[in-house]
């Protein structure tokens, strides 16, 4: 049952393990574990990045491309949403339509980029997309009266995910069972079902065609797979799931705006969770965006304290700077590909794998 | 360019730039509106040659993409804000050659500091993952992360103002034409450096081995060439006039944000692109060509300007699927 779930793709390491079961039981149960709006916030954010890092390791650990319009699928997926909601009728229709139309844009903009672009080296689609996702940002920020340009879409959601909403009268366990919680479960849910799928995509004959293409793209095509068809493949699949989570996010922040979703700062985000989490192994995408987001969001209070205990040190408290946190991941990050190229799973895998 | 022996000057490029000079001259109709776009074109297009000539030449030369090029660009603004700031006096006084005596320096501590820092991000990020791109892409783009953080660190997070000297503001008035005198140095300065480029790639030694690197790297080495230490030293200066473009691209703006360089990366790699990777003729045809495109488009048709640069490139490469220098690999 677990093996068939997991696609037979086991931790393979005992920290590992643990470290996932942790993850799962604290975003599982997180309106019960953390209470509050904030924990809340942070426990949504970790699943849906959860889901966008893996699927963008699906086209940079896995298919061995990098591809810099990740938040250009994330974003198509929010302002679908977003823009349906706001013109139409609120309701799950509206959801429905935006997401659909939302998908095939970004499936026929992905299946374009891959066509025009992979056929060449990894560099030129890496240049090629951060040229077009850059204009996708100042397209959306430019023509205000559909995306609402810098101020973003703030829109209604159907009424069962409302925070006003109450479904039980009574509070479940001291929480309150409303429209957040719900939508909270909605998001986990479709993370935790999208997120399994990819795990067995990777684990499929196509997903070992892609891994093939990665280690020796010469000898996968003599072998007779058309890598172009592969990748593009890949490249379509890995925006599909970009924009179900920007769909997601959106719901959850029941807004889209560039901020949220097109920044190139979130396309950076995404490239340090999946490269200190481990490249090319799924999990890696659990680990790496549960401890970016939650240092994200509480790093800064430690560093604070260190800032405030070096004062006086000249340079010193500016390199602690609570907003200087970005700084140790990316130095993180450089280390990482240097001398752990599969990042905190690939290291746990290789102590697993000696002490056997 | 020079045509090289038993090889031919392609025309069809700079006739294309021609074309789109003139072809937006019919369009626009006010021959003087059409002189200061032109210049302002030629000028943000030498400035953009200036700080991609040293992109394109590293991946012609070893085949590195340097995700973190950006970076040099933005030392080299924010070393002009801080080195005008220092010779404040000379750069607020109304006479042409103090003002010099301020921007001077501006220029050559932003060249200076960029080259060395090139030095050391050749020697520290890219020579352990030379012949991988994927890595490349990885730590370049780490680099820029880091690099970015350390401006804030060292200049703060907010925007910082570069006023330019008094003597290269304003405009000179010929007839009923505005032409900014920035502007002009800017093309004159942009001009000095692609001759100065080409003098050195056609007319030395060094420049041979250069433009045989890029062509066939092995053969060069088999000669008894060291080509790594060429390449460094392409790498510094790539790195060095990325610092001067971003000096004066800072002083064209008038004002520096940490962004600059990503900002920049991208309408690079446009023009590289464009140009056709690796070439220098390609960077310069590429540079001015988006260059005036964004400016005679930016008047024409406002809402379509920002897309133009996409839908340049796409245009090119239909046409031109290598650029419009491609560079013949052996």
């Amino acid at each position: 049952m677990i093996a068939s779930l997991l696609s037979a793709d086991f931790p393979r390491s005992r920290i590992l393990a643990v470290a996932l079961l942790a993850v799962f039981a604290g975003l599982a149960l997180a309106p019960f574990l953390f209470p509050g709006t904030r924990p809340l916030d942070v426990a949504a954010k970790v699943c849906v990045f959860i889901l966008l890092v893996a699927s963008y390791d699906l086209l940079l650990g896995y298919t061995g491309i990098v591809s810099f319009a990740h938040t250009m699928f994330f974003g198509i997926g929010g302002y679908g949403v977003a823009i349906a909601l706001s013109r139409m009728e609120v309701g799950w229709g509206a959801i429905a339509v935006g997401t659909a139309a939302a998908v095939l844009l970004s499936l026929a903009l992905s299946f374009l980029i891959g066509l025009f672009s992979l056929r060449v080296k990894a560099i030129f689609f890496a240049m090629i997309t951060l040229a077009v996702a850059s204009f996708f940002a100042i397209l959306a920020s430019q023509l205000s009266n559909v995306t609402g340009g810098e101020d973003g879409i703030t829109f209604r959601v159907p009424e069962l995910l409302r925070p006003a909403y109450r479904v039980l009268e009574q509070p479940l366990l001291g929480v309150t069972v409303g429209g957040r919680f719900v939508t909270y479960y909605l998001v986990f849910g479709a993370s935790l079902v999208l997120f399994v799928a990819l795990l067995r995509v990777v684990n499929s004959p196509f997903g070992r065609v892609l891994q093939a293409i990665r280690e020796n793209e010469f000898r996968a095509e003599a072998l007779g797979y058309r890598i172009v068809v592969y990748r593009t493949l890949a490249n379509c699949l890995g925006a599909l799931v970009a924009t179900l989570a920007g769909v997601l996010y959106a719901l959850w922040l029941r807004y889209t705006g560039p901020n949220t979703t097109l920044d190139f700062a979130i396309m950076i985000d995404i490239l340090l969770m999946v490269v200190i989490g481990g490249m090319g192994t799924m999990y890696g995408a659990v680990i790496g965006a549960t401890i970016f987001v939650v240092a994200q969001n509480y790093l800064q209070e430690a560093m604070k304290a260190v800032s405030g205990a070096l004062k006086g040190v000249p340079v010193l408290p500016d390199l602690f700077h609570p907003d200087r946190w970005l700084l140790w991941f990316g130095v993180l990050f450089v280390l990482s590909v240097y001398y752990f190229p599969a990042g905190i799973v690939g290291q746990l895998r290789a102590r697993a794998a000696l002490k056997k | 360019m020079k045509p090289i022996e038993g090889q031919r000057l392609d025309w069809a490029p700079l006739a294309l730039l021609a074309a789109v000079g003139v072809a937006a001259l019919a369009l626009i109709g006010s021959p003087s509106t059409w002189v200061t776009l032109t210049i302002a074109g030629l000028a943000m297009g030498l400035l953009i040659f200036i700080m991609a000539s040293g992109l394109t030449l590293v991946f012609g030369l070893m085949d590195v993409m340097n995700f973190a090029h950006g970076l040099f660009i933005a030392i080299g603004a924010y070393l002009a804000v801080s080195t005008l700031r220092l010779f404040s006096a000379a750069a607020g006084a109304d006479s042409f050659l103090a003002n010099l005596a301020a921007v001077m320096p501006a220029m050559l501590a932003a060249m200076l500091v960029a080259g060395l820092l090139g030095w050391f991000f050749e020697r520290v990020i890219i020579r352990p993952v030379y012949g991988q791109h994927l890595k490349q892409i990885l730590i370049t783009t780490g680099g820029m992360i880091v690099a970015e953080q350390l401006i804030h660190v060292f200049w703060g997070p907010d925007l910082q103002p570069l006023a330019r000297p008094a003597s290269l503001r304003g405009a000179f008035i010929i007839g009923d034409m505005a032409i900014e005198k920035y502007r002009l140095i800017a093309v004159a300065i942009g001009l000095v450096v692609f001759a100065g480029m080409m003098l050195l790639l056609n007319r030395t030694k060094i420049g041979l081995l250069i433009r045989a690197g890029v062509e066939n790297k092995e053969m060069v080495e088999a000669m008894g060439y060291r080509i790594r230490r060429l390449f460094v030293g392409v790498f510094v200066a790539g790195s060095a006039l990325a610092g001067l473009g971003g000096a004066l691209w800072g002083m064209y703006q008038e004002s520096v944000t940490v962004h600059i360089g990503a900002n920049m990366m991208v309408l690079m790699f446009i023009v590289i692109i464009i140009g056709g990777l690796g070439s220098i003729g390609g960077c310069f045809a590429g540079a001015l060509l988006v260059g005036l495109v964004a400016n005679y488009v930016g008047y024409l048709a406002p809402k379509v300007a920002l897309g133009s640069n996409i839908l340049l490139m796409v245009l090119v490469l239909l046409w031109r699927p290598q650029g419009l220098y491609p560079v013949s690999k052996t």
